[in-house]
């Protein structure tokens, strides 16, 4: 699609939200808001139709069969591979190794990559605003390996400080794992500089794409990083699946992460051989189904166009910002330069969870808690914020819905 | 609460009073007027052994055993939950430990705050009732075996 036309062109919401049975339902009576697509995306029809077709139509285990049925889920399990490949623009369709989710990839990452070469003495940078699923594992890492842990801190904006990202890095800088874009705060890092630099001490980058995917055209041969993952469920696919890209030549060298049927090349008591990629890494039967399913949500994004998705979703965010600011005692807890399609608030004296419990009494759904980023939560002294996420399909009318409820809870607890 | 009152008792006051409510934001409005009138825990008891961990919000629970009867205080920094707890508190609290642990509680259903009992990570409240019956059965325990 011709870029200047697509600018042109703008969102037709009421369309897209037909697309989504959910958005009907009543919650507590009242229409439902969702906000929390941060947390996870609600499914266009034309993905719970792929599910269905599958089941009700072709299902059968892939890859080894020889009938029809076995030849048709096979060749829908693969296209999904391929429309994947093009979404990031990874160099070759056996980069795409299908995952349980994120936190899967980075998980696999850790064990086979990890083991393979973090030894005692060397460094992983991390940030002090990743999920827990981007700390959780090279903690381990390094406990095993003695290995040493750094974390690359922020500013009061929720910014990385690049000049302090840079003193950290040093030779023994193994790894720098980092978040792409804040499922906190919004936040969106530097990946360039951020990659450009690590690749100078030699150290291996891994992004933690499960924010970022859904609104950002990521294109990983530009961005040049070694590894990245995501999530289907948080780009309107269905939960269950995730994909973890990696340059070849480190896929190719790394050991498999668990063991089984589908990953081997020949088995015998004494031996085994491994599959190619991708199979070396997609141990078992995969989540069929759900990979099918995850090739209509591209579909979708495909054809509502990603730029006008991100127009939309800016314009919300720009809204909800000079909305909620204009609450007395709100604070909106993180400021970045580049932030996306998330707004993290706390209300003064007042418990998150108490805001969130009656906001979803007026069928608002925001996400309250730390969010699974319990340190960041502690850089900025807080024990967790108020999140609205916004989507495609959100409206301002919905944004107008959440300052009144907020008002409304505040009278109520004050 | 009335002296002798059983547990059941209490407990359908309460579903009773909740019965009058037209709204949920009533309800709501209820609990957060019981949750600020819950007097605050004395800092001595705000304890790491008394912290009851959810994922959002932090509750501390303390117990006292005296006459056979435990009797419970409690503390969070949500007031909803606070407001839970507190009736919980006029529920459990001043029976005996055999009472305490064989409550069925079913008022947390009836009165339509089932969803707080099973978002444990979320408010704990699951963990809080299982606290205050692990307290009940740790006092039946000590009393029972010095006797």
């Amino acid at each position: 699609m011709n870029a200047s036309v697509t600018m042109e062109k703008s969102l037709d919401v009421f369309a897209i939200r037909k697309q989504f049975p959910v958005l009907n339902r009543k919650v507590k009576g009242k229409p439902l808001v969702y906000l929390d697509n941060a947390a996870t995306t609600q499914k266009p029809q034309v993905v719970t139709d792929a599910l269905v077709n599958y089941y009700s139509g072709y299902n059968a285990n892939i890859h080894r069969g020889i009938h029809t049925l076995a030849e048709e889920a096979t060749l829908a399990f693969e296209n999904t591979r391929d429309m994947v490949q093009q979404f990031i623009n990874a160099e070759s369709r056996e980069q795409i190794i299908f995952t349980r989710g994120a936190t899967e990839g980075i998980n696999l990452v850790a064990y086979t990559w990890g083991r393979q070469n973090i030894q005692a003495g060397d460094e992983i940078l991390i940030s002090t605003m990743e999920h827990h699923s981007n700390i959780v594992p090279w903690q381990m890492l390094c406990q095993e390996r003695d290995a040493v842990l750094k974390i690359i801190p922020i500013n009061d904006q929720g910014e990385l400080l690049m000049d302090a990202y840079e003193k950290l890095l040093s030779p023994k800088t193994k790894l720098v794992a980092i978040v792409h874009v804040s499922n906190s705060l919004g936040t969106v890092n530097p990946v360039h500089q951020i990659i450009e630099s690590a690749h100078k001490v030699g150290a291996v980058v891994l992004f933690d794409g499960a924010q970022s995917t859904v609104h950002l055209d990521v294109d990983v041969q530009e961005m040049d990083c070694e590894f990245f993952v995501f999530s289907a469920h948080k780009l309107y696919g269905p939960t269950g699946v995730g994909i973890l890209y990696g340059k070849k030549h480190l896929l190719e060298s790394m050991p498999p992460f668990l063991g089984g049927g589908e990953m081997i090349k020949e088995v015998s008591f004494e031996k085994t051989t491994y599959n190619d990629l991708p199979y070396k890494f997609e141990a078992g039967t995969p989540n069929i189904a759900d990979v099918i399913a995850l090739s209509a949500a591209l579909n979708f994004i495909n054809l509502t166009g990603k730029e006008l998705i991100r127009k939309h979703e800016n314009v919300l965010l720009k809204y909800a910002t000079a909305q909620l600011e204009k609450i007395h005692g709100l604070r909106i807890i993180g400021g970045a330069k580049e932030k996306i399609s998330v707004v993290s608030f706390v209300i003064d004296k007042l418990h998150p969870q108490d805001i969130g419990i009656l906001l979803d009494n007026a069928g608002i759904a925001v996400r309250t808690g730390h969010h699974c980023t319990q340190p960041l939560m502690d850089r900025f002294g807080i024990p967790g914020t108020i999140r609205a996420s916004f989507a495609v399909y959100n409206t301002k009318e919905e944004i107008d819905i959440l300052v009144t409820g907020l008002h409304k809870a505040i009278k109520m607890l004050a | 609460m009335i002296e002798n009152e059983t547990i059941e008792a209490t407990e359908n006051e309460i579903v009773e009073e909740f019965s009058l409510f037209d709204s949920w934001d009533d309800k709501y409005e209820y609990i957060i007027d019981l949750g600020k009138r819950l007097d605050s825990l004395a800092d001595q008891y705000k304890l790491d052994e008394n912290r009851v961990r959810g994922c959002q919000s932090t509750v501390y629970l303390a117990a006292d055993y005296a006459d056979g009867k435990v009797f419970f205080q409690a503390d969070s920094d949500s007031v909803i939950v606070k407001g839970l707890i507190s009736m919980l508190i006029r529920v459990l609290s001043g029976h005996s430990p055999d009472e305490i642990t064989e409550a069925k509680l079913d008022f947390i259903r009836e009165i339509g705050m089932m969803t707080h009992l099973a978002q444990t990570r979320s408010n704990g409240l699951l963990a809080m009732v299982k606290q205050m019956k692990n307290y009940a059965l740790a006092y039946k325990i000590k009393h029972t075996s010095t006797i």
